[in-house]
């Protein structure tokens, strides 16, 4: 079975560690939160300018000067710190973010992915996730591993605009997580109850399979 | 006006010099901090032409996206430009052009104009659209591309509070790219919700030095609200 949102949240959930600072991307990333291990502390940091960054609000804490980069009203936890947005980019371009989880449409073998453009679609821009990639080295990217009609999006070359080059090591999709080293895609685990046969078959990059590709668990 | 005395009268006053064809730097992020009643006087002034860079376009109705309605803009400068049906439609028919800008490098090239810094290089967007036509260096083993700083006719900002001289403190996630607005305006405007005397703002909590601050007026604000998360208490 392929994993469903909340597997994949849990399983990205694993590579946390105590005292992270992690910036999570809109959609499945963002469930991450709700798994953090019990006595670990990780603090979420959000691209417009906030590092702590608490639940919703409730409707009597409800602020409009209080939001994530998704643009929803959030609160904050003690010991949070909120300031620019230069400084906000000055920790995620210099490094300090320790680990960045965030969608795409394609990866590829060199690390390359696209995220923000389709071309002859009407482009909205890529908000800050070309700085994400371009600064973090600890990276997750979520995916589906193909698209509904089966065509693959682990490539050897990425086809869409790029949003950033070679930065990507780690891929988690739906059937697998993967690693990318050495120009090639290295199968490191497979979704409980799918067949290493179906992740080579749906992958079109070039694949690494190890002699014993563990399931996950959950 | 009188010394450092920042305080205008009025938003036709606060916005006085604006002209066809300038650009003008905004802060905000969604509608989060933005300058909601300067964005409304450029609206009354039915100046055309504008380049704006912001980091968003605001949305139908509200925010920059009501200077859509009059085809004030000509180009926009942004990082993300969604939620918005009638700039979607502008972009379309080329009314408008758009330069994405990755959000960092926008809030850099703000920070570096108002620094006096002419460009930087950036690992960001190398490799990537952005990229065309830059210079490419390579640095420690990695290619960056070379990105020119902003500085804009005019810069509108939204703060808290300020004192009279144009001391501003920012509240929360409005203050965003405000303070990298206030310095890259050759005239910065600053619109806040409670204006102190000087002295009153403890000198370690300014945001923004008066010293990027020309024009200072006090407003009231609806501050819309883009997505509203809440949980049961």
């Amino acid at each position: 079975m392929a994993l469903s949102r909340e597997q994949i949240a849990k399983r990205v959930a694993r590579e946390l560690k105590d005292g992270y600072y992690v910036n999570l991307g809109i959609g499945i990333p963002t469930l991450v939160a709700n798994y953090v291990p019990e006595g670990m502390e990780v603090m979420l940091q959000s691209e417009n300018g906030l590092l702590g960054m608490g639940p919703f609000p409730t409707e009597a804490e409800l602020d409009a000067d209080m939001i994530n980069a998704g643009k929803q009203t959030v609160t904050t936890l003690p010991g949070a710190s909120i300031f620019s947005s230069a400084e906000s980019f000055a920790m995620i371009r210099g490094g300090h973010v320790d680990l960045t989880v965030l969608g795409a449409f394609e990866v590829d073998v060199q690390g390359n992915i696209a995220s923000w453009m389709i071309p002859g679609k009407l482009v909205k821009g890529m908000g800050g996730a070309m700085d994400l990639v371009a600064g973090a080295d600890n990276i997750i990217v979520t995916m589906t591993h193909a698209s509904k009609s089966g065509e693959s999006k682990l490539l050897e070359k990425c086809t869409l605009p790029l949003t950033g080059a070679g930065c990507i090591k780690k891929v988690l999709t739906d059937l697998a997580w993967l690693e990318i080293e050495n120009g090639a895609f290295v199968l490191k685990e497979r979704a409980p109850g799918v067949s290493v046969e179906e992740i080579v078959a749906k992958t079109a990059g070039r694949l690494v399979v190890p002699d014993h590709v563990p399931e996950m668990t959950f | 006006m009188a010394g450092f005395d920042k305080v205008v009268g009025s938003y036709e006053e606060a916005m006085a010099g604006l002209d066809n064809g300038m650009t003008v730097i905004a802060g905000g992020f969604g509608l989060c901090g933005i300058p909601e009643n300067l964005i409304a006087q450029i609206k009354r002034m039915r100046v055309r032409d504008l380049t704006i860079v912001s980091n968003n376009c605001g949305i139908d109705g509200f925010g920059l996206g009501i200077l859509l309605e009059d085809k004030q803009i000509r180009k926009m400068i942004s990082s993300y430009v969604g939620e918005n049906a009638l700039f979607e439609r502008q972009l379309l028919e080329g009314e408008i052009e758009v330069e994405l800008t990755p959000q960092g490098t926008l809030a850099e090239k703000m920070r570096a104009g108002g620094a006096g810094i002419p460009a930087f290089y950036t690992a960001t967007g190398y490799g990537t659209p952005v990229a065309e036509g830059k210079e490419v260096r390579e640095f420690n083993g990695r290619p960056h591309i070379l990105e020119q700083s902003i500085r804009g006719d005019f810069a509108i900002v939204k703060g808290w509070k300020a004192d009279r001289y144009g001391n501003v403190v920012y509240r929360h996630t409005a203050q965003n790219f405000n303070p990298m607005a206030a310095t890259a305006g050759k005239i910065t405007v600053v619109e806040v919700e409670e204006i102190v005397e000087p002295g009153e703002l403890d000198p370690t909590q300014i945001h923004t030095p008066g010293i990027y601050v020309d024009r200072l007026i006090q407003g009231t604000f609806e501050k819309r609200i883009e997505q509203r998360t809440v949980r049961s208490a």
